[in-house]
């Protein structure tokens, strides 16, 4: 047996070695980090918009730099308060978002204050003219947040195009959300409003789209997941009203 | 009468019958997986997809070679009444390592592990080497030791992947440069089910396979073929 001493000497030594260690690389590798992490929710947002960026683009294949172009060069980027007014950067950074833009918003934290307190980000996505606009939706899937990104016409009613993603739903059911491109690709043409004008925003339904207008087809074995998705499209989208109406009137 | 102990001294690197078998035997006599059953809960999560099968298999190998090999070279002044917690805290340090890297390198794989990175931590793989061989051995010997067990956990993890990603997606190395899609419902994929006149229109890609209950389902499996291919594994008791 040794002594207390040598056990408490040893065990400081470790700890302040590997404290060191892991602190240095954390450190080294932090802005890369970053970046990857930027791009990676780049080509989320980017994948809400795959249609319009040319036939067979797919957002998770683009090279880093072509995503960063698209982003300098048509994407406006801006963030919206619960009535739909601007929030300038400065105030955006305030709120402990670095950087002030629409991207470096934090859906996870805005979701948990109250809706009146949140803020929103919106991507518009100027295609010679063509104006998409591309807002971020989080929401419950069976286990865990499910969030995505739904691309709207600048008529405000027609759905271009969405992507999602998801903490932990099942793989090869709630996960099919992300993973199976027919779902996804459902959304594009879909409209927010029924045929009398009244909000519905898209529905996936179990068991297959009833109305082709604004209803989508749900995976089976998924209900729980795919009716989160329908809930989280519901009220997102709803937050952003306020937003499309004082477009609307420009 | 005067007696004379003779201490035979090792070369530091040898490599001979001895340390082959260090390197063999995680492979087939002594396989984690499918003789001591160690590190189940990261192959059922994992093995949906190759790439990251392939990816976990390395930072296994990796994380099991160098832990052996620290808490090898540390073993004599490693307090007896403190060890789990050092070997823990250099599992520990190594996984957060190959968790940085890979975070700096492959961020959308990074993101696919998620947690069964971290949870390497808990792999009784690693801990079971560290304190069934690295406190008694030479450092060389650990390290092979440890790159053994690595390689004979990654060698089924991506076998049941392998199994797992074909019949359950159809796919091969899915999200890689290279990736090969073999069998599905559009022109995209090598064997085109919907094409008119097809052979395989009754073919689907089987959803059991995607969940983690394949994963057992494969694994027992092999172990039972590992079993009645290789007699000296069979209990007779």
């Amino acid at each position: 047996m040794r002594s207390n001493t040598y056990v408490i000497t040893f065990v400081m030594i470790m700890t302040v070695v590997v404290a060191l260690v892991l602190s240095l690389m954390a450190t080294g590798l932090k802005p890369t980090h970053d970046k990857n992490e930027a791009i990676f929710n780049k080509k989320a947002i980017l994948a809400a918009i795959e249609t319009e960026l040319g036939d067979d683009v797919k957002a998770d294949k683009l090279p880093e730099n072509e995503v960063l172009a698209i982003f300098n060069d048509k994407i406006v980027q801006t963030v919206v308060d619960y009535n739909g007014n601007p929030v300038s950067a400065e105030e955006v950074e305030a709120r402990g978002y670095k950087g002030g833009q629409a991207e470096n918003v934090d859906m996870k934290k805005e979701k948990k204050k109250p809706a009146e307190e949140r803020i929103f980000p919106v991507f518009t996505f100027d295609n010679n003219g063509k104006k998409v606009y591309i807002v971020s939706i989080r929401g419950n899937g069976l286990w865990d947040e499910i969030w995505g990104n739904i691309a709207i016409k600048d008529d405000f009613e027609t759905v271009v195009g969405a992507s999602f993603d998801h903490q932990g739903e099942t793989p090869g059911l709630g996960a099919e959300i992300k993973d199976n491109p027919a779902f996804k690709k459902q959304f594009a043409g879909k409209s927010l409003y029924d045929e009398s004008g009244n909000y519905t925003s898209v529905v996936v339904r179990k068991g297959g789209a009833r109305n082709e207008l604004y209803e989508v087809d749900g995976i089976s074995g998924a209900t729980v997941t795919a009716d989160g998705v329908s809930d989280m499209l519901y009220a997102g989208i709803q937050y952003y009203q306020p937003f499309f109406k004082t477009q609307k009137k420009l | 009468m005067a007696e004379t102990t003779v201490e035979k001294k090792e070369p530091l690197f040898a490599f001979g019958k001895k340390e082959r078998k260090l390197l063999t035997d995680p492979l087939n006599d002594n396989n984690p997986i499918t003789v001591q059953v160690l590190g189940i809960c990261s192959a059922l999560a994992v093995t949906t997809l190759l790439f990251p099968s392939i990816i976990m298999a390395i930072a296994v190998v990796f994380v099991c070679a160098f832990s052996n090999l620290f808490t090898s070279l540390l073993r004599k002044s490693i307090p007896k009444q403190v060890r789990m917690i050092v070997q823990l805290v250099i599992i520990a340090t190594l996984v957060t390592v190959v968790e940085l890297s890979l975070k700096a390198l492959d961020y959308p794989t990074y993101k696919q592990l998620s947690v069964f990175i971290g949870l390497i931590i808990t792999n009784c793989i690693v801990m079971g080497r560290l304190e069934a061989f690295a406190m008694a051995n030479s450092p060389w010997k650990a390290f092979l030791d440890g790159v053994g067990n690595g390689f004979g956990y990654g060698v089924i993890l991506i076998a049941v992947a392998l199994v797992r990603e074909v019949f359950g997606k159809g796919t091969f190395l899915a999200g890689t440069p290279i990736e090969w899609k073999i069998i599905g419902p559009s022109t995209e994929y090598a064997i085109n089910t919907l094409a008119d006149g097809s052979w395989f229109g009754w073919y689907q890609n089987n959803n059991l396979m995607v969940l983690p209950a394949a994963a057992m389902f494969i694994i027992a499996i092999m172990i039972w073929i590992h079993r009645s291919w290789n007699p000296k594994l069979v209990d007779i008791s």
